[in-house]
């Protein structure tokens, strides 16, 4: 830990600044509140000072010497002639295949053991970028940031890349020898030593495959892990059987959620998303829904939310029974102490709006919830008739549900008493994700044998015998089902990269009698068991669509707990559980554990891609930290970058502080996923493990955590103030929020918070544009902040990762960001709420960039355009000084890896990779606005609308960004472009930009905004 | 003091003034024409093949169309360089004992490709369409110049942007009617400037000079 000066901010001060101002506050952090000089650095300058020098860890006079002689040898390289180039064509022409032509095909990626379609572009065999799949439930054509970042797991360079015996290369035949003996032992004993690792299944093969293995070992067990799962298992306690819960929010009028991140978190994120803010997008002229969200700690789905209600996570139970009593419920009185106070006025309030929409109303408890409150959640919806409108019952689609940490328990129980012999771990990392109290790595050493298979020589690899290394899901075959139980065949894009590499099918094949199958077999053949007579021509079907059609649930019984019924009468028996009490005794400090947002439970922690990616609210890169409401860190005399000792049943861990704005008092938050020691790389050294202090009776929060200073700072590398926009926010009005009735009553009121300067008030003479005027819309009231598009947008151009120390320096790359703003007052958690809005190149038609390049680097195409050529730009960085949004970016060095050889696999073709010294941005994805064209014109057409969809605009969720043609007044853009809230950031420039935003409507609740209580937007003065 | 220099060589020193100027643009001027030379541009040079190709004997001598061998150029960017397979498909009935075409057989056997040295060789920031160009009426010989006299393949135009550009701004110049794109015999009329303006118009071609048209 370094020694760097924590930032101190004086919430006195804050407050006086606060108070000072009239209306509506936004603001990017406490610092900018605090005035600090940190905030001021990023402020006024582009880059903070000294950002273009290179301080480490070679001194400047070295430094020098070294550009010197580069740029003698620079000089030389530009008097040579082009290198000769081979060209290599096939000799037998692969079918459809058609060089400088992408193929897509369907498959799917999992996300806690679910499917969620893609597709996936290929470039003569290499696959290069994931978007959606529109036919798929789960996708409708869009994608998150790990399903952006999930081809880079293909090409890591730290992927393991051969299968080892205690470190020593062997061959895939002596481990299957190795298997044969293990086995020998096992099977006159019916397997009562083996032990099967799975994460959560859904497979239909994979269930099968494991149902044979127990068929042949009646006594092996199979044991299911998932750090950050149990969701379903909560669910199932509730209700009393195994089952799936699916959410109509397009349905729904007004939504409760309970903890629920339905926006970000789950296997149905990317629809939920859609659905919610599909009744969002037109306030006026369709009824506009209403969110509340209690939630223990500050989430995207919270933040946006038009009530937020932030609650210790011990309260929530309490408030969920308030709002149930206040229906009429027979549940027990409120537990907890949320019944006091605005909690208790919040919760008539919601139960009150819920009471009257009946049957269009929805209560969502969120997965980290326990069964005591999904139960509840469960008996509103019943009472209010929501079941079979806006909830739908169906059958548990996880091919055996279980409680993962019960699971996970009992495995390591059998293996301290010395019950095992054979543990073959599929796929998972017990080893670093197992809560601590379970002692994970200790109970393994006590089997005799221990087989792992995954991706990454990682922390369980390291405690194994054999390591057999993982066949990423897009080079094996496989299959998924997604959250509503639809099933999608996985096929591969291409061989595996490294010779060894087997499936997780292909490894379990040698437990049974044919252990040399390959997967495209065993899938294979499986799904022709379930196709029935017409099985060939529907498996292509199903490859071709990425959904297998007609399909849902395995035939032969394979599924436990089919309940057949969908809808109604599955669930009166709501015996509303009590909570556990595991979680300890309200009071003090209460912990609270989470997935990461960008890198999940550590799986992704090796992707730069995730790693560089601003965590959603806090904005913090490359690191965990414990979140801690303003008012408790200033008890406590923290400050951000502190390093505290979080002392928690006994167990201890080192984490930096970071002081969050919304957080409940007394809470501390923190995110699993970092602290890796054996990830790779990327992954290595980065954030604390925090889950060296979970334990597997509690997993998701509990009380008694005591915090101690010690006196050590860490380095926080946090974005949330970088490309600051001198806003004064409310002076120019660059962020623009209004409620409802505010709009309903007046349309000019978004209009009316900036002026638009008359065209011709310019020295340049007008553009005249040519055939197309591209332009692009930005909902701000559909944005939910998930920032699948900045990592669209990074894959579709050949983005750079810069690391840690460089992103501190405000050097990160990103062409399009997502600023969040918060307003309401940091000291009162229930007024905190935060507003998201994407920034990329706003593609100015008085650029002011162009008009400073000394060398034309930057200049106007036809079509309204700010093209950066980047073998013409020098350097200067004049045009990045003059940028009002500040959206360009430098490479200050060499970030670009061009030696990796499977990191080139995964480039863009069509976009080039800059060099040091080069000004990039956003482009407006030219690369696919001419490919259009070109297919537009060779088929004799114009280009149609909504045929070019630029890469953050096809990942995003909500369909907050339209791009297309403003010559055309019937496109989608331009009727967008029609509605009152449109505006144009930082109009008074007279900059006209072609990306222009649609203003926040946000619509709270009469009865809680009269009072000062948790309304959003903060209305004081 | 007496003079130092004689007074003619006041003469002398304007000459000189003047011929600096001339030197200096002279200089200027030569190198901007080795810039534009085959030395630099490589255009006019044929290129080492590992099999004699002849465009010559296949398309002057055999008539073979354009397209039976590049046969993406009106869908894709590249035209396509032939698979071995396209080669076999008449060279496993004729000239199948040419010791010349033995590196064919080799890869046909092997399943290794031939390795080809690329002719026209575009800088990598330069995105190059064929099938924007062919469909518009830019004709083969165009750009690749008169193919079917070429034994060994070389690189006809320079392929420089402002070769690029001079077209890209009046393509009337070269434009050519679309049923005679890939005819190597095609000669421009007399009156090409009249007949090329109906064409960019008939075509819908647009002059598009912005730096995005081809650089991204």
């Amino acid at each position: 830990m370094s020694e760097v000066p924590a930032v101190r901010v004086d919430l006195k001060g804050v407050r006086r600044r606060l108070d000072g101002t009239q209306g509506r506050t936004y603001w990017r952090s406490l610092e900018e509140l605090a005035q600090t000089p940190e905030f001021l650095e990023f402020l006024h300058r582009e880059f903070p000072s000294q950002a273009s020098e290179l301080d480490d860890p070679s001194g400047r006079r070295e430094f020098l010497t070294v550009m010197g002689a580069s740029l003698a040898l620079a000089g030389l390289v530009g008097c040579t002639k082009q290198p000769e180039e081979k060209i290599v064509p096939y000799v037998q022409p692969p079918e459809q295949v058609i060089p400088g032509k992408p193929l897509f095909y369907a498959t799917a990626m999992l996300d806690g053991g679910y499917a969620k379609g893609i597709l996936v572009e290929s470039h003569l065999g290499r696959p290069t970028k994931i978007e959606g799949n529109p036919d798929h439930p789960a996708s409708l054509g869009a994608t998150d940031a790990a399903g952006q970042a999930w081809v880079l797991g293909l090409y890591d360079p730290d992927r393991s890349q051969t299968l080892t015996y205690r470190g020593e290369i062997r061959a895939w035949s002596e481990f299957l020898a190795a298997m044969r003996n293990a086995l020998a032992v096992q099977k006159p004993r019916q397997g009562v030593g083996l032990r099967i690792l799975t994460e959560t299944v859904t497979s239909p093969t994979l269930a099968a495959q494991i149902q044979s293995v127990l068929a042949e070992y009646p006594s092996a067990k199979w044991h299911q892990w998932e750090p950050c799962g149990g969701g379903g298992a909560a669910m199932a306690a509730a209700v009393g059987h195994p089952m799936s819960a699916q959410y109509r929010f397009e349905l729904a009028d007004v939504v409760l959620s309970l903890d629920a991140d339905f926006v970000m978190d789950g296997p149905a994120s990317l629809r939920h998303a859609r659905e919610y803010t599909a009744r969002r997008k037109r306030p006026v002229e369709a009824p506009m829904n209403r969110l509340y969200v209690v939630e223990p700690t500050p989430s995207p789905t919270g933040l946006i939310a038009d009530h937020r209600l932030p609650l210790r996570p011990s309260e929530i139970e309490g408030f969920a029974r308030a709002v149930s009593t206040a229906l009429g419920g027979a549940s027990a009185a409120p537990r907890g102490s949320a019944g006091a106070g605005s909690a208790a006025a919040f919760a008539a309030a919601v139960a009150k709006d819920l009471a009257a929409h009946p049957g269009r109303s929805l209560v969502i408890a969120g997965d980290y919830q326990p069964a005591a409150v999904h139960a509840v959640a469960h008996e509103i919806n019943q009472r209010l008739g929501n079941v079979g409108q806006t909830v739908v019952y169906g059958p548990a689609v996880e091919a055996r549900p279980v409680d993962p940490y019960a699971s996970l328990a009992e495995l390591a129980a059998d293996m301290k008493a010395g019950r095992v012999e054979l543990l073959v771990v599929l796929d998972s990392n017990p080893a670093y994700t197992a809560p601590a109290d379970l002692d994970f790595v200790a109970a393994m050493d006590r089997v005799k044998l221990r087989v792992h298979s995954g991706l990454y020589q990682d922390e369980t690899a390291a405690v194994s015998h054999w390591h057999v290394p993982g066949a990423h899901a897009l080079e094996a075959w496989g299959d998924a089902r997604a959250f509503d139980g639809t099933a999608t065949i996985m096929q591969p894009l291409i061989a595996p990269l490294y010779d060894a590499a087997r499936s997780p099918l292909e490894v379990l094949a040698a437990l049974s009698s044919r252990p040399d199958r390959r997967a495209h077999d065993i899938v294979k053949d499986f799904w022709r068991t379930q196709l029935g007579a017409d099985a060939d021509r529907r498996w292509a079907r199903a490859l071709h669509d990425g959904i297998v059609a007609g399909w849902n649930g395995a035939a032969g019984g394979l599924q436990t707990a089919t309940t057949t019924t969908t809808n109604t009468t599955t669930t009166t028996a709501t015996t509303t559980p009590t909570a556990t009490t595991t979680n300890g005794s309200p009071g003090g400090l209460e912990i609270l554990f989470r997935p990461d947002p960008t890198i999940g439970d550590g799986r992704y922690a090796n992707l730069g891609w995730l790693q560089e990616l601003p965590k959603p609210v806090t904005k913090l890169t490359w690191d965990n930290a414990a979140l801690i409401a303003p008012l408790t860190a200033q008890r406590l005399g923290l400050a951000n970058s502190d390093v505290v000792e979080l002392r928690y049943r006994g167990r201890t861990v080192k984490a930096p502080v970071w002081t969050m704005p919304g957080q409940p008092e007394d809470t501390v938050t923190v995110h699993l996923g970092y602290g890796r020691t054996r990830g790779g790389r990327v992954a290595d050294g980065a954030g604390f493990d925090a889950s060296a202090i979970r334990t597997s009776d509690a997993p998701w929060w509990g009380s008694g955590l005591d915090v101690q200073r010690t006196g050590e700072t860490r380095l926080l590398a946090c974005g949330q103030d970088h490309w600051s926009i001198d806003h004064e926010a409310t002076e120019r009005h660059v962020l623009r929020s209004v409620t409802l009735d505010e709009y309903t009553k007046e349309p000019a009121v978004v209009e009316e918070q900036g002026e638009v300067p008359s065209r011709d008030m310019t020295l340049y003479p007008n553009y005249k544009f040519g055939p197309h005027a591209w332009g692009m819309s930005i909902d701000l009231n559909s944005c939910v902040g998930c920032n699948a598009c900045v990592i669209a947008c990074v894959a579709e151009n050949n983005i750079p990762v810069v690391g840690r120390e460089q992103v501190s320096r405000g050097r990160e790359m990103h062409w399009l960001r997502v600023d969040r703003y918060y307003s309401g007052q940091p000291e009162r958690p229930e007024t905190v709420s935060a507003h998201f809005q994407p920034v990329p190149c706003m593609q100015c038609e008085n650029a002011p960039c162009e008009q400073v390049c000394p060398v034309a680097a930057t200049v106007h195409s036809d079509e309204g355009l700010n093209d950066q050529v980047y073998n013409r730009c020098i350097g200067t960085r004049y045009c990045q000084n003059n940028c009002p949004y500040k959206v360009r970016r430098f490479n200050f060095f060499l970030y670009q890896d061009w030696n990796t050889p499977t990191l080139k696999l995964q480039r863009n073709p069509d976009v080039s990779v800059r060099s040091r010294g080069v000004m990039e941005k956003c482009t407006y994805c030219v690369q696919r606005i001419e490919q259009a064209r070109i297919t537009a014109h060779n088929e004799a057409r114009e280009i149609r609308d909504g045929e070019i969809q630029t890469a953050c605009q096809s990942a995003c969720p909500a369909e907050a960004i339209v791009f297309c043609d403003l010559n055309d007044p019937g496109s989608r853009v331009s009727r967008l472009k029609a509605q009152r809230r449109n505006y144009a950031m930082l109009a008074e420039l007279n900059t006209r930009p072609r990306t222009t935003y649609l203003a926040e409507v946000r619509n709270p609740n009469p009865e809680l905004a009269a009072e000062p209580g948790p309304e959003g937007g903060g209305h004081r003065g | 003091m007496p003079q130092t220099f004689h007074r003619s060589t006041n003469t002398l020193s304007k000459l000189s003034i003047f011929g600096a100027l001339f030197l200096i643009v002279g200089s200027l001027f030569a190198l901007a024409e080795v810039n534009r030379s085959g030395y630099v541009t490589q255009a006019g040079i044929a290129r080492e093949q590992p099999v004699p190709f002849s465009h010559q004997h296949h398309v002057g001598g055999m008539g073979v169309d354009c397209r039976y061998c590049h046969t993406s150029v009106e869908t894709s960017a590249t035209a396509g360089i032939p698979p071995t397979k396209t080669c076999m498909n008449c060279h496993s009935q004729i000239w199948n004992q040419s010791p010349t075409l033995e590196p064919v057989r080799a890869s046909f056997r092997t399943g290794q490709s031939i390795e080809w040295t690329r002719v026209h060789d575009l800088p990598d920031f330069a995105y190059f369409n064929h099938s924007a160009h062919v469909n518009k009426g830019v004709g083969c010989t165009t750009c690749h110049g008169p193919v079917d006299r070429m034994p060994l393949m070389w690189q006809y135009a320079s392929l420089q942007m402002e070769w690029c550009l001079d077209c890209h701004r009046n393509p009337e110049k070269y434009v050519r009617p679309k049923e005679e794109v890939f005819s190597v015999a095609w000669q421009p009329p007399a009156d090409q400037l009249e007949q090329g303006r109906a064409l960019v118009k008939a075509y819908n071609i647009q002059t598009r000079t912005s730096c995005s048209t081809c650089h991204r």
